[in-house]
C-alpha cells in the first residue's frame, strides 16, 4: 500500500494552489509606495571603447529623476567572482574586474552602459533612448580556438590574453594516460560542441531596492535561489553594506535552473540607487532583456578519447575542452567546466586512467555559468557519445560494452578525485531494459520502417555528484564560500511547526515535501507543518538551492535539528509522565513509556514547553526551537540509465521522440510524484538541448537567437510521455536521510541517449554518420545525410 | 511601445477616413503589430482598430460558390466557418500560430503584413483568390509583392478575401522549430481548369507560385509528376534554421505531400 502521508507518500504539491490560482507572490508582485524604476541602456554591440556617455539631454525628459553611468560605480567593487580556479601551473586563474554598469568598454551585446531611474517605466525608456553614446566598434571575440592563438584581439587588456585558466585534472595522471593511449588495442575519438543555452525560467528577473534611512536598513527583493548569498556576495564585496543592514528576500520565484543563482548587477544597482535616490527602485526584465543579460548555460567544445585493450575494457580517457566564460565572470562559472565537469569524466565506468584538459576563454558574449546539471551534463553526454561511437566502432551491443565497464564495487574511488558511496549501476541498467522494453525494439523499428521512417534506439548511463559539498573540501577547490546548509525547527506552544530553511524553493515543491520529514518523524499531520524559505531576516544562514542539494543537505540540516527538538521535548515528556527520558518513545505524536500505556500527546509537551507550570526549569530551559547547521561528508552520487527512442523522416530530417524512459537511482525518495515531476522536467530541458534549443551569435557578437522567434524551446508537443522509474534505490550512506538529489537528473541524463539513437537510426539506415552537433533540428540532420 | 492614440471605427467608411490622418496604421488582430510596437519598432501617431467593424466579419458562400471572408475575421471563425466549405483552408488557419493567435489574429492583417513565413498567402495564391478592399479588387497573383509588402496603397483596407472552391486541395506545413511559422508551407488546389501550387516560407521574395509543379501536376495529379522536378536554391532564404538548399528541397518534398493529401 503507498503511504498517504509522510516518506514516501506523493503527497500533492501544496503550494501549487497559490501558484494555480494566480495567488503567488512573485518579486515583480512587491510594489513599495513611491518607487521609481530603472531602465537599462544595453549594449548594441559586442566590442567597442567607449568614449562618452553624454546623458545630458536624457537627463532633462519628464520623469528622471538621475542617470547613472559606469563612472558612478569605479569606486564600488566589482561583482565577485565565488570560485577561483587553480590552473595546470599551479597559478590562479585570471579574474578580470566585472563593472555593475560598462566603464571604458562595452564586452557584450546586452551589457548596461547607463541606468535611467524615472517616475515611470515608460518615462525611463524614453529617456535612455536620448542618451548619447560615443563608441569605438573593436572586433569581436567570438571563437574560443582564435581567442587563445597568439596575437588575438583581447577581452580584457588588463589580462594577459583571452585565457581564464589552463587546467589539468588529475595532472599527475598525464603521463599515464598518455601512456595508456599508446598501448590501446582501439582508440575512439570523438569532437563535439555542447550547444550553448538560455535557461528561460518562466519568470524573468526583476530586482526591487529600497532603504530605509530611519534605520539605515537596506532590502533587496529579487528572484533569486539563493538569499543569503546575494546578501554576503553584494553586501560584502560590492556595496560594502554589513549584513545587519542588508536584507534580502527571494519570494515566490517562478523556475531558477540555476541561471537565479548568480548575482547580477541589477541586483547592486538598485540596492544601490534605492539609498542614492532615497526612493525604492524596481527593475523588471523583459523576455528581450532575459536573452541579453541571465547567465547562459553550456557552451564547450570538446574532443574526447576513448582507449581500449583488445577486450574491450576502458583503459584512459583523455579530453581537450574549450569553455566559454563569455565577457565576464559570473558568479560560479570557473567552477564549472572543472570541479563540476572533470569531476565526473570516470561516469559509471572503472577506467582507471583519466585525464582532463579544459581552458576556460573569454569571449564578447554573455557570461556563461551554471545551468540544470552544470558541468556533470557536459561531462555525461562527451563520455556517453564516445562509448556509443565505440561501441559502433567495435560492431558490440552498446549496453553491453557499458555493462562490461561498470563500477560494481562501492565505495569506489575514482582516477579523477571522488569517491561513490554507493550505487547498483547493473540495477539501474537492467530497470531500464525492462520499462523500455528493448526487447520489443527491432518489432518497433521494423514498423517504422513499414512507415518510410528509421528508428532508432539510444541509450547512456550517467551519474551526477550532487549535494554540493563538503566545505574543507570546495574551498580546497578554489570555492570563496562553505557550502553547509542550515535549518530552525520552530515548535509552537500548540504543537505546529515552522522550520526555516537556508534552501531556496523555486518548484522543487520543498514547502510539500520538507514537511513530510518531519512528519515521519514526529507523527503530526503534514498540515501541521510549514516551511519558511526566501527572507535573510527570517531563516538562518544557508547557501540556498542548486545542485540537486536542497533535500541532501538543508533536508539533513533540518533532521538534525528536528532531532534535536525531540529530544528536549522527549525530557519535558520524560518530567510529565515522571519517567527517565531514555525511556521515552515518540510514535504517531504520542509520547510513551516504553513497555507502558502511560503516554502524553506531542501538544501536550509542547504546551508546557511554553507554559512551563509544570517543568523541569532547573534542567532545561523552556521552548522548543532548534538550529542545525549541516555540512556534508561527501558529494551523493544519484545514477542511472536512459533510453531514447526516434523516427527520423528521411524526406525531411524532422527527429520525433517515440518513447523515452528513465531508470534513476536516488538513493531514498521522500515524495515520488514530486521526484518523477522533477525528472519530467529535467528530460524536457534535456530533450530541448538536444534537439531544439540553440543559442546562436554570428561573427559580430549579435546574439541571432535573442527571442521565441529563433530559440526553440521545448513545448508538449515535442515530447513523449515517459516512462520514469525510480525503484532501484541505493541510500547514500552518509546523510541521515539516505537520500542524493534529483533536481538535475533528467537534464543530465538525457541528451545523449537522443543523439545516440539519431546516430543509430541514420547508421541502421545505411548512412555513413557518427556525429551531429546539437541541437540536431531537421536541418541539420538532412544535411548529415546527404553526406 | 510609445504613446499613441487608438480609434475604434464601426464601419468601414469610418475607418478609411480615420486611416487618412497623419501616421494613422490600421490595426488587425495586433498578433504582429502588437509585438512590434512593444519592441518600439514602430511609431503610428493613431492605430485604427478594424475588430469592431461587423460588416468585414464572417463566412459566406458568393453567387459563384466562393468562399468570402470578411477581413476582420479571426482565424478562429475561419476554422470553424469555412470548415464544410473550404476544409484546406479551414484547416490551414487550425494551425496558424496559437489558440490566442487565431483568436485574435486576422485574415486581413495577414495578408496585409505578407510575412514571407505565414500561412494565409499561400492558400490565398494557390487559390488564385481575389483580395477585395475598400477601393478595389485585386488578383492574388497582383497582390503579393515580396517580403512584407503588398500591392496596398496606403490607408487601403481588405474588406474581404475571395477563395474559389477547388476540387481538391492540401496545405502542407513543414515548421521552424522556434517560431512554429512555416519554414516552408506549400499550398496545393486543383482546379478543373488546373493546379495551382504556391509556397510560402522559402523564398527571398516571398510566397511563390511553383509554375513546374503546376504543369506537371495538371498533366497528373500525383506526387510522382513532379518526381523528376528541381526546385533551385537561388533566391531561397538561409538562416538559423536551414540552409536554402535545405528549404527548396522541403519545397519538393511538402509540394508532394500536399498533393497525396489532397488526392
Amino acid at each position: 500500500m503507498p503511504k498517504d502521508s509522510g516518506i514516501g507518500a506523493s503527497s500533492k504539491r501544496r503550494e501549487d494552489i497559490r501558484f494555480l490560482t494566480g495567488a503567488g507572490n512573485y518579486t515583480d508582485d512587491i510594489n513599495i509606495h513611491g518607487q521609481a524604476y530603472v531602465h537599462f541602456l544595453r549594449a548594441d554591440v559586442a566590442h567597442a571603447t567607449i568614449n562618452s556617455v553624454d546623458t545630458s539631454a536624457a537627463s532633462q525628459m519628464p520623469g528622471v529623476l538621475h542617470i547613472f553611468t559606469g563612472s558612478d560605480f569605479e569606486p564600488i567593487g566589482g561583482l565577485p567572482c565565488g570560485w577561483q580556479v587553480t590552473d595546470k601551473h599551479g597559478e590562479p586563474m585570471q579574474e578580470p574586474k566585472h563593472p555593475v554598469l560598462a566603464h571604458g568598454k562595452i564586452r557584450h551585446v546586452g551589457e548596461p552602459i547607463a541606468a535611467v531611474v524615472a517616475e515611470t517605466y515608460a518615462q525611463a525608456r524614453d529617456a535612455a533612448e536620448e542618451i548619447e553614446l560615443s563608441l569605438t566598434d573593436l572586433p569581436a571575440v567570438m571563437d574560443m580556438k582564435k581567442a587563445v592563438a597568439e596575437g588575438a584581439t583581447k577581452v580584457h587588456d588588463d589580462l594577459t590574453s583571452n585565457l581564464c585558466y589552463d587546467w589539468g585534472f588529475v595532472e599527475e595522471n598525464k603521463a599515464a594516460t598518455d601512456a595508456a593511449f599508446e598501448k590501446a588495442a582501439h582508440v575512439t575519438t570523438l569532437e563535439l560542441v555542447n550547444n550553448r543555452l538560455v535557461a528561460n525560467p518562466m519568470e524573468p528577473r526583476v530586482a526591487v531596492g529600497d532603504y530605509s534611512a530611519a534605520d539605515d536598513m537596506h532590502t533587496l527583493y529579487t528572484t533569486s535561489q539563493n538569499p543569503h548569498v546575494i546578501r554576503l556576495l553584494m553586501g560584502a564585496f560590492v556595496l560594502g553594506i554589513p549584513e545587519h543592514r542588508l536584507r534580502v528576500v527571494a519570494p515566490d520565484v517562478g523556475g531558477g535552473f540555476g541561471t537565479k543563482i548568480f548575482h547580477y548587477a541589477e541586483e547592486a544597482f538598485c540596492t544601490f540607487a534605492a539609498k542614492q535616490l532615497r526612493r525604492p527602485v524596481k527593475w523588471t526584465s523583459s523576455r528581450s532583456e532575459a536573452f541579453l543579460s541571465d547567465a547562459h548555460g553550456r557552451d564547450h567544445v570538446t574532443k574526447i578519447e576513448l582507449a581500449l585493450d583488445a577486450e574491450n575494457n576502458f583503459t584512459a580517457l583523455r579530453t581537450e575542452t574549450f569553455a566559454n566564460m563569455g565577457a565576464y565572470l559570473s558568479t560560479f562559472a570557473p567552477s564549472v567546466p572543472t570541479w563540476l565537469h572533470g569531476t565526473l569524466m570516470a561516469g559509471n565506468y572503472k577506467t582507471p586512467l583519466i585525464y582532463v584538459n579544459v581552458k576556460a576563454v573569454f569571449t564578447n558574449t554573455i557570461p556563461v555559468d551554471a545551468y540544470r546539471g552544470a558541468g556533470r551534463p557536459e561531462a555525461t553526454f562527451q563520455l556517453e557519445r564516445v562509448v556509443d561511437k565505440a561501441a559502433r566502432e567495435l560492431g558490440v551491443d552498446p549496453i553491453a560494452l557499458r555493462r562490461q565497464n561498470f563500477v560494481t564495487e562501492f565505495p569506489y574511488a575514482t582516477p579523477v578525485a571522488v569517491e561513490y558511496d554507493t550505487g547498483d549501476y547493473e540495477a539501474t541498467m537492467a530497470k531500464l531494459e525492462e520499462i523500455a522494453d528493448i526487447g520489443g525494439f527491432a518489432a518497433r523499428r521494423a514498423e517504422s520502417e513499414k512507415n518510410g521512417k528509421m528508428r532508432g534506439l539510444g541509450v547512456n548511463c550517467y551519474i551526477e555528484a550532487c549535494g554540493i559539498a563538503p566545505s574543507n573540501l570546495v574551498g580546497q577547490l578554489g570555492a570563496r564560500a562553505g557550502l553547509y546548509d542550515a535549518a530552525t525547527v520552530r515548535v509552537n506552544a500548540t504543537g505546529s511547526i515552522s522550520v526555516m530553511v537556508g534552501a531556496h524553493s523555486h518548484g522543487q515543491g520543498h514547502e510539500t515535501s520538507f514537511p513530510q520529514v518531519i512528519s515521519e518523524m514526529i507523527g503530526i499531520p503534514e498540515d501541521q507543518i510549514d516551511i519558511v524559505h526566501g527572507d535573510t531576516s527570517k531563516i538562518p544562514f544557508g547557501m540556498g538551492t542548486y545542485g540537486s542539494r536542497s533535500l541532501a543537505v538543508c533536508g539533513s540540516a533540518m533532521v538534525r535539528a528536528a532531532e534535536k527538538v525531540i529530544n528536549k521535548a522527549k525530557k519535558i515528556a520524560a518530567h510529565l509522565l515522571e519517567a527517565s527520558d531514555a525511556d521515552i518513545e515518540l510514535k504517531d505524536g504520542q509520547f510513551t513509556v516504553a513497555g507502558t500505556d502511560k503516554s502524553v500527546a506531542w501538544g501536550d509537551v509542547t504546551l508546557a514547553a511554553y507554559v512551563p507550570h509544570n517543568y523541569p526549569l532547573e534542567d532545561i530551559e523552556p521552548g522548543l526551537e532548534e538550529t542545525a547547521f549541516y555540512d556534508p561528508a561527501n558529494f551523493t552520487y544519484p545514477a542511472g540509465a536512459y533510453a531514447c527512442e526516434v523516427e527520423v523522416d528521411p524526406d525531411t530530417g524532422k527527429v520525433t521522440i517515440e518513447r523515452f524512459s528513465a531508470a534513476d537511482d536516488f538513493g531514498n525518495v521522500i515524495n515520488p510524484m514530486i521526484v518523477s515531476g522533477q525528472v519530467h522536467g529535467g528530460i524536457a530541458q534535456g530533450i530541448g538541448q538536444a534537439l531544439l534549443e540553440n543559442c546562436a551569435y554570428d561573427e559580430n557578437g549579435q546574439l541571432i537567437s535573442a527571442s521565441y522567434m529563433d530559440y526553440a524551446m521545448p513545448r508538449a508537443d515535442d515530447l513523449p510521455f515517459y516512462e520514469v522509474d525510480h525503484s532501484c534505490q541505493t541510500p547514500c550512506t552518509h546523510n541521515p536521510l539516505g537520500v542524493k538529489g534529483c533536481g538535475e537528473a533528467g537534464a543530465i541524463g538525457s541528451p545523449p541517449s537522443v543523439v545516440n539513437a539519431v546516430i543509430d537510426a541514420l547508421q541502421s539506415a545505411g548512412k555513413d554518420v557518427t556525429h551531429i552537433d546539437m541541437p540536431l533540428t531537421p536541418a541539420r540532420v538532412w544535411d548529415a545525410m546527404q553526406g | 511601445m510609445y504613446a499613441f492614440e487608438i480609434e475604434r471605427p464601426g464601419t468601414l467608411a469610418d475607418a478609411v477616413n480615420a486611416l487618412k490622418g497623419e501616421d494613422a496604421q490600421a490595426l488587425g488582430g495586433g498578433q504582429t503589430l502588437i509585438p512590434t510596437l512593444k519592441a518600439r519598432l514602430a511609431m503610428p501617431a493613431t492605430l485604427v482598430s478594424l475588430s469592431g467593424i461587423g460588416e468585414m466579419k464572417g463566412v459566406c458562400i458568393g453567387d459563384d460558390g466562393a468562399v468570402c471572408i470578411g477581413g476582420a475575421t479571426t482565424h478562429a471563425a475561419v476554422v470553424r466557418e469555412a470548415a464544410a466549405h473550404y476544409p484546406a483552408l479551414a484547416d490551414l488557419a487550425s494551425h496558424i500560430g496559437d489558440p490566442a493567435v487565431r483568436n485574435r489574429g486576422t485574415i486581413g492583417g495577414s495578408l496585409a503584413n505578407n510575412d514571407p513565413s505565414a500561412c494565409y498567402p499561400s492558400a490565398v495564391l494557390g487559390s488564385g483568390a481575389t483580395i477585395i478592399t475598400n477601393a478595389r479588387d485585386i488578383v492574388a497573383d497582383e497582390f503579393f509583392d515580396g517580403m512584407f509588402a503588398t500591392a496596398l496603397d496606403e490607408g487601403e483596407v481588405i474588406t474581404e478575401v475571395r477563395f474559389p472552391v477547388p476540387e481538391k486541395a492540401n496545405y502542407q506545413k513543414f515548421v521552424q522549430p522556434a517560431s512554429r511559422f512555416a519554414l516552408v508551407g506549400v499550398f496545393v488546389a486543383k482546379y478543373s481548369d488546373g493546379v495551382r501550387v504556391a509556397v510560402t516560407g522559402a523564398s527571398e521574395d516571398g510566397v511563390f507560385r511553383w509554375s513546374e509543379a503546376e504543369e506537371a501536376l495538371s498533366r497528373d495529379f500525383s506526387a510522382d509528376a513532379i518526381g523528376g522536378l528541381e526546385v533551385s536554391a537561388d533566391g531561397m532564404i538561409a538562416d538559423l534554421h536551414g540552409s536554402s538548399a535545405y528549404r527548396a528541397h522541403l519545397v519538393k518534398v511538402m509540394t508532394g505531400r500536399a498533393v497525396v493529401a489532397a488526392a
